[in-house]
């Protein structure tokens, strides 16, 4: 039985590994910096839940310290992602070539300093 | 009096998540500190009163949780297949969506999951519209995307926060 489990949990290890691959292609593949941040959630999400389950599944009794850390780290990517996008956005970083459309342009220019000088 | 309790419960979990023991010093210690921080940092987390803890916002609150990492599989396997492509087959672009939750906490989950699931990152947030970089944007047309992106979530988010 204890063979089975660990074999499971090698397997999710594996698969979290080859996400973090697929993740690090992206990101030199991806042409901008927008794009580039939706491939860091990917590594995170995926890449990281994906080796902590493989983990939890190998050492039971790490669980609750795993949980743990799989909560943090889906409660503040997020965030971190938002602000560094958003401060890119603001401060003018270009968009790729391959935009389609750019709705938050289109908003008056006095958002744009209530944005700067909120909080 | 409902947020001190739900802050308290809060620290109180990752304590114990942290310590993983239940013995008895451990846990006087815990609830202790628990105590005094919830009493003493919480006069001004009204955000917590938002949170609603009927029956129904709890099975909402598993719904949510299952949409969302259904979700979250679907997207990543879409962004493998793109990355992996020798094209690199994308449409990136800033989509504006609307949404109908009126509670902060609501909003603030709502963004938290789009920003999570790989393809979408809320890049701004003004009263009820959200901006969203998307890899595959289809349209610019508000409605549109709001279907896409925002419903399935939002469904059950208007359960639990209204």
């Amino acid at each position: 039985m204890e063979g089975i489990l660990e074999i499971t949990g090698g397997v999710f290890m594996v698969l979290g590994a080859v996400s973090l691959l697929v993740a690090s292609i992206g990101l030199y593949r991806m042409p901008d910096f927008y794009n580039r941040i939706q491939i860091g959630t990917k590594a995170s999400t995926f890449g990281a839940s994906l080796s902590i389950v493989g983990v939890a599944l190998i050492f039971p009794g790490w669980i609750p310290k795993l949980l743990a850390m799989l909560l943090f780290i889906l409660f503040t990517n997020p965030i971190s992602s938002h602000i560094v996008g958003r401060t890119a956005y603001f401060t003018n970083v270009p968009l790729s070539k391959r935009t389609k459309v750019d709705r938050l342009k289109e908003m008056s220019p006095g958002h744009l300093k209530k944005v700067k000088t909120k909080d | 009096m409902k947020k001190y309790i739900l802050l308290f419960i809060t620290l109180m979990i990752f304590w114990l998540l942290l310590n993983s023991s239940l013995s008895l010093e451990v846990f006087v210690i815990g609830a202790g500190v628990s105590i005094l921080i919830s009493l003493m940092f919480c006069s001004k987390c009204d955000i917590f009163n938002e949170i609603s803890l009927t029956p129904k916002a709890i099975y909402a609150t598993l719904m949510f949780i299952f949409v969302f990492l259904g979700a979250l599989i679907k997207a990543n396997l879409s962004i493998t297949k793109r990355v992996l492509s020798p094209s690199l087959p994308i449409n990136p672009g800033i989509v504006k969506v609307k949404t109908k939750l009126t509670s902060k906490v609501g909003r603030m989950v709502l963004a938290n999951a789009i920003t999570l699931t790989p393809g979408t990152f809320t890049l701004e947030i003004d009263g009820e519209d959200f901006f969203i970089h998307w890899v595959d944007v289809k349209s610019g047309e508000t409605e549109e995307n709001t279907k896409e992106i925002v419903s399935s979530f939002e469904k059950y988010l208007k359960l639990m926060y209204g």
